[in-house]
């Protein structure tokens, strides 16, 4: 399973394109069901079905893939789409941006030797999957992976099972249950929240609602994790953040260096349809072996970078 | 779900001191052989709590993981592969996990604990 070549990981995927978590917002009508819209638009081999059994293929031939790969011509891994369910949120490009972070961030990854990898919200298990894998697997660290959805953590099980990986599923709300003797122990926390701006009452609504909907700005799920994530980290301990403009990194950058964590930009992308970031944050008064650049200003400069491109939103 | 998950967990409903270890009620185990990592034994056994453990063994039948136990004792293989097996290898498939203090009952279904509060827990 470990493969010292994975340092160059870009990313091919074969998929129909999966249906973005801004496009669920845009496009869901209450009046169809979330459900009905998804089977339609990339699930034609479960439509009719009820939607209440997960659907494992052990054949992947016909199906897509979540393929990272150095090249077409070179490809050295590949996350495959072993199991499915109309409600769990499929790898999209916010997956794959949080992915392809832990990527560009694997060498000082390798080197802090984290002992607990935490992922909350896993979904599919592609980036906690992807995470294991990149750090080769068996290097001795434990991974948790969390999910709202009970249907989600079955689906993380069969892909992390899929892919020989080992980790710890547990259906809660964020990690509660895990909180206390977890504290001060996670070295790597990855979050890729539900980031749509929404009612506030659509926020951990049933199904896969819950991937996306985030309330007013999209924050709501995200602030309940920034209230949490200083006693979670340990001392060298590093969160990485999917958001999205509207959820105003700047702000959560700000958020965070009150609780005294310095923050960098990790991967910036943007699609027609949304602007994505991966913040990377840790403890500002740990030195931050083998990572690069002068953090202390980095977070002042990400606070006016971002000013900027919500001006220009 | 495996003994070292069931370690990292506890019941954090309203009023609940402690809430850990939880019980653990067994319907279905499996046992799954995995990767024997030295390495990783060593990492995890500072986190984990002992007693929970060892107690946890007990009820999935695993009666060969001592109840007091050295570091010293990391350099030993036979007790290596006896809490390999115990932590990583018997997986909680069907079951539950019980609360301590209040006997709340976490269900544990095709080896996931749930561990979602009601509203009137929180």
């Amino acid at each position: 399973m470990a493969d010292g070549r994975r340092a160059n990981l870009l990313r091919t995927y074969t998929s129909t394109p999966h249906q973005k978590k801004s496009l669920h917002r845009q496009t869901s009508s209450p009046a169809l069901g979330l459900k009905g819209h998804i089977v339609s638009a990339f699930h034609g081999h479960v439509d009719g079905k009820t939607g209440s059994e997960l659907q494992v293929e052990e054949d992947d031939s016909s199906l897509s893939h979540y393929a990272v790969a150095d090249s077409p011509r070179r490809r050295i891994a590949s996350i495959k789409l072993v199991a499915r369910h109309p409600e769990v949120y499929e790898p999209c490009d916010d997956s794959f941006a949080l992915v392809d972070a832990l990527v560009a961030d694997k060498g000082h990854l390798l080197e802090r030797q984290p002992s607990v990898c935490l992922e909350v919200g896993c979904g599919s298990g592609y980036v906690i999957t992807s995470l294991a894998l990149l750090m080769g697997g068996g290097n001795g660290a434990q991974y948790i992976a969390t999910d709202i959805s009970s249907i989600a953590a079955q689906v993380t099980r069969s892909t992390l099972s899929a892919h020989g990986v080992e980790a710890d599923v547990i259906v809660t709300n964020l990690v509660t249950g895990l909180e206390k003797r977890l504290a001060g122990s996670v070295d790597v926390l990855v979050f890729n929240p539900p980031y749509v701006p929404t009612p506030e009452e659509e926020v951990g609504a049933a199904g896969i609602t819950a991937a996306w909907a985030g309330g007013d700005r999209g924050r709501t799920v995200i602030d309940r994790m920034l209230a949490i994530v200083n006693s979670l980290l340990s001392s060298k301990g590093w969160f990485y953040l999917l958001t999205l403009t509207a959820n105003n990194p700047g702000e959560i950058c700000s958020i965070m260096k009150k609780k005294g964590f310095a923050s960098r930009i990790v991967i910036q992308r943007s699609t027609e349809e949304e602007s994505l970031h991966v913040l990377k944050f840790w403890r500002e008064d740990v030195k931050d072996v083998g990572d690069n650049g002068n953090h202390s200003t980095f977070s002042n400069s990400l606070s006016a970078k971002f000013s900027r491109l919500a001006f220009w939103r | 779900m495996r003994l070292l998950t069931h370690n990292m967990l506890t019941c954090n409903i309203k009023g609940v001191t402690k809430g850990f270890p939880l019980s653990i009620e067994v319907q279905k185990l499996e046992t799954k052989e995995t990767d024997f990592n030295p390495d990783f034994l060593k990492n995890i056994f500072p986190k984990l709590e002992w007693k929970a453990f060892h107690d946890a063994a007990l009820s999935v039948g695993l009666n060969d993981i001592p109840e007091q136990v050295d570091p010293v004792m990391l350099e030993d293989s036979e007790f290596l592969q006896k809490f390999h097996h115990a932590l990583l290898e018997v997986h909680l498939e069907e079951g539950a996990l019980i609360c301590p203090e209040t006997g709340r009952r976490f269900p544990v279904s095709k080896g996931v604990p749930n561990m979602l509060l009601h509203e009137d827990e929180v």
